[in-house]
């Protein structure tokens, strides 16, 4: 993997000089960059190109419909659904976190398997789970849930976390 | 490759007695798209997408051009839990494998928006069953820190004692589970020989053999009992003596060789661009280790080594995971010359429990006590990744919280979900007898693939 | 003259006896192992807790050949139909244990994703509860089917309750000695009480 090793020291900043709409927030040591949903495909393959973020760990989604508090970021308007991508760099031994906003009227989110071929089985997950799409994965489906089944079970107005203990000598359906 | 238009059946696990002989689909050739009636629905296998390898074309397919689509689970021998393996075979050589998951979806993640932190061990611990404490202990990293609290010393030895334990517990599971799939039967009662001493003394420290919920946030629930470093440098030597018995057996073995040697061979690159951590990882030449890369817990203190192998093969991942053991057992033997005194959980009324004797003196431990167990301890709002070296690679934890008892959300990062896309570059090309020794050496966990 | 002047009768019996007792000392598992119960079951047959010394350490991989189904492991909405094509596929006599609380009744999962309770889907003989039950309470259960099926305890259980025999197995716990065999009264045509 021969890429070229970047400009500035801390990929956040290469990221921002780059793209500067995001907005860089430190998580408990961790660096999380808050950015549009449009950019998610392009700003992950700019760090995989040209700041050595060799793999993408996981993608995930974040559904904060019932949130008691939240935390209002300058820059970033909140949605109801996080679309949030980990990265990894080995070579330069550091991660990164990607926070994008994808709201309830258009759960939908460029693919990222055009850089990272791994990120196959997360998005599936993600839409399984969560419905938001992500436009241009060569096999969106479901993953998880059976293929006949209606609704997206992670989302907090879908399935409920808990379903009443049925014992046998109810009457009705268990 | 074209597909002629007779129907092609696919065959279930067993005679198909269900009502699915009723809709069979005509496929158009040109339509390089399959779908069949299965008896839980239909099930279409679409073209794999490109990988970004540097690799070479698919191999030429010989012969009149008739695949036939074999599905191999969800119920099947092989001791890996509910993976269903849907193949295209051209005679005896796969040319494509889908793997197809969710038959042990738990609504873990779902559940575990439900439970407080305090009980989240509960649901977290039984993600990937045969390595507990790692994921207990990415989730008790999680909450710590968010928590923004540190665990006393003690603590921090005794959990690396206690997921090095289970690493070798772990390893010992796929010795024998491995073994078994090749057909060297006798491995499979070997390596449960070593394994139940393991988990012996697991239960001595702990309490349970499997699904221990002992490392929580905070701590761990209870101290080391007395006569632990008997037991455990006891169960050091019989697992040191295990392992050389299993190299005896098989590593030299011509037939052993020939069933793994060049067999399931993955590169880094395609280990890169499917998101593959772990001893998959480190066998084709990477050595990348959590533990000695991004040290936690304790690991910068003690002394190991991490094994790595060139070639990438079923055989290379085999001799890495046996040589892991070791390797757990100089940690293991480290940690009872090193173990610290001191607390074994951190000394914060509002996120431990009081000691039981406490509760019976003092109306502010049984209300804590209360409290701890009923509601739950609130954490700060904010969101936080944490990740160890399970067995099987890169477990993380994604945990998002808002000030409540209760997560917002709770994501685990399941090595074994990723590890399973690498199932589909090393078996195409190869033969269908292949597939057992691969889907075996990519070591899936079932229950942290699904959740 | 002829047989009956015998005084004890060691040739003839009731053919049930002989066939009952054939069919409790070669019992065949199915593997129908899911999760954390499946290691559990596994190192029930491993040589520590040798299921082999009651003739069963052979989990058959097809179900033809099967008497037992040990279902072991939480079963989830998409695994359902494929438990009840397997458990279809089994030959009669057949036998089922629910092995865990995950398959008894749905376990600490009492959420969408899991079928709550195998015995919804199929009929289960002994319920053996435990997260993940040890391999002592895994072969407690099996040795109560064993008994109940050497004196047709258990067709009269199953006509009562129109399904499996539903017998339900407390909790051996590790460090006592291992459970004998539950004792049921010797003879097959008096009513016995089963204690556990």
């Amino acid at each position: 993997m021969t890429q070229v090793a970047s400009a500035y020291a801390s990929p956040t900043d290469a990221l921002v000089a780059a793209f500067p709409s995001a907005v860089v927030v430190v998580s408990h040591g961790q660096s999380v960059v808050h950015i549009d949903k449009a950019l998610l495909a392009d700003v992950v393959e700019y760090l995989r190109v040209s700041e050595e973020f060799t793999m993408c760990l996981d993608v995930t989604a974040v559904d904060h419909l019932q949130d008691s508090e939240r935390a209002q970021i300058a820059g970033i308007k909140r949605e109801r659904f996080e679309v949030v991508v980990n990265l990894i760099s080995h070579p330069r031994n550091t991660r990164i976190r990607l926070i994008a906003q994808v709201p309830e009227s258009d759960p939908s989110v460029p693919t990222l398997t055009s850089s990272f071929s791994g990120t196959s089985f997360p998005e599936r997950e993600v839409y399984d789970m969560f419905g938001i799409t992500f436009d241009g994965h060569p096999d969106l489906t479901r993953i998880l849930m059976p293929d006949e089944w209606i609704g997206h079970p992670l989302r907090k107005d879908d399935a409920p976390a808990r379903v009443p203990v049925t014992f046998k000598g109810d009457p009705g359906p268990r | 490759m074209s597909l002629t238009e007779e129907e092609l059946t696919m065959q279930s696990a067993g005679d198909s007695s269900s009502a699915d002989s009723g809709d069979e689909e005509v496929i158009a050739p040109e339509v390089n798209r399959l779908a069949r009636q299965t008896g839980e629905g239909s099930q279409e296998l679409r073209p794999l997408q490109e990988i970004v390898i540097a690799g070479g074309p698919w191999p030429e397919l010989e012969g009149d051009g008739q695949t036939m689509i074999i599905n191999m689970g969800p119920q099947h021998p092989s001791t890996h839990g509910v993976l269903r393996m849907m193949m295209e075979l051209d005679g005896e050589t796969v040319v494509r494998a889908k793997p197809v998951i969710g038959y042990l979806h738990t609504g873990m993640e779902k559940t575990g928006e439900e439970l407080t932190y305090v009980q989240g061990a509960t649901n977290v611990t039984r993600m990937d069953y045969v390595s507990p404490l790692s994921n207990e202990l990415v989730f008790a990293t999680a909450v710590e820190q968010l928590l923004d609290v540190e665990v006393p010393e003690r603590a921090i030895w005794m959990r690396m004692l206690l997921v090095e334990l289970n690493r070798i517990s772990s390893h010992l599971l796929f010795q024998a589970t491995n073994g078994m799939d090749m057909g060297a039967v006798n491995m499979m009662l070997y390596g449960w020989r070593e394994r139940e001493e393991v988990l012996r003394v697991l239960e001595m420290i702990t309490g349970l053999r499997m699904n221990h919920n002992f490392i929580r946030p905070g701590g761990l629930a209870a101290d080391l009992p007395d006569g632990w470093q008997e037991a455990v440098l006891g169960v050091c030597e019989q697992v040191e003596a295990g392992i050389a018995d299993y190299d005896k057996l098989l590593t030299e073995n011509p037939i052993w060789q020939s069933r793994t040697v060049g067999v399931g061979v993955i590169t880094t690159e395609q280990c890169m661009a499917l998101s593959i951590t772990g001893p998959i990882l480190r066998s084709t030449g990477f050595p990348w280790d959590l533990r000695k890369t991004q040290p936690y817990l304790a690991y910068d203190q003690v002394d190991f080594d991490v094994i790595y192998t060139d070639n990438g093969d079923c055989y290379d991942r085999y001799r890495i995971r046996l040589f892991e053991v070791l390797e757990s057992v100089k940690i293991v033997r480290q940690c009872v010359a090193k173990m610290p005194g001191g607390d074994y959980r951190v000394q914060d009324k509002k996120i431990t429990p009081p000691p039981r004797a406490r509760i019976d003196e003092s109306m502010e431990a049984l209300i804590h006590h209360f409290k701890l167990f009923t509601e739950g301890f609130r954490v700060p709002p904010g969101e936080t990744y944490a990740s160890v070296e399970s067995p099987r690679g890169e477990i993380g934890c994604y945990l998002v919280s808002d000030g409540t008892g209760k997560p917002v959300r709770m994501h685990v990062r399941g090595p074994s979900f990723y590890n399973l896309q690498a199932i589909s570059p090393m078996m195409e090309g190869r033969m269908v007898a292949d597939a057992v020794a691969i889907i075996s050496t990519c070591d899936p966990i079932m229950g942290e693939v699904d959740r | 003259m002829g047989m009956e002047q015998v005084g004890h009768n060691f040739m003839t019996g009731q053919l049930e006896d002989v066939v009952q007792w054939a069919r409790r000392r070669s019992m065949w598992p199915a593997a129908f192992g899911l999760a954390c119960c499946a290691i559990e079951m596994m190192a029930a047959g491993g040589a520590h807790y040798d299921l082999g010394r009651y003739g069963m350490e052979v989990f058959r991989a097809s179900p033809r050949q099967a008497d037992l189904m040990i279902v072991a492991g939480r079963v989830s909405q998409k695994m359902a139909p494929v438990l009840r094509q397997v458990y279809d596929q089994m030959v009669e006599p057949k036998w089922v244990i629910s092995m865990g609380v995950c398959a008894s009744s749905g376990g600490m999962f009492n959420n969408y994703a899991i079928v709550q309770g195998v015995d919804q889907i199929v009929p289960v003989d002994v319920y053996i509860p435990g997260c993940p039950p040890g391999p002592e309470t895994l072969m407690h259960g099996i040795l109560n089917l064993h008994e109940m099926v050497r004196t047709g305890e258990i067709m009269k259980r199953r006509a009562a309750n129109n399904g499996g025999a539903g017998v339900e197995i407390a909790n051996a716990l590790p460090g006592e000695p291992e459970s004998t065999p539950v004792t049921i009264a010797n003879s097959a045509h008096a009513s016995s009480t089963l204690t556990v």
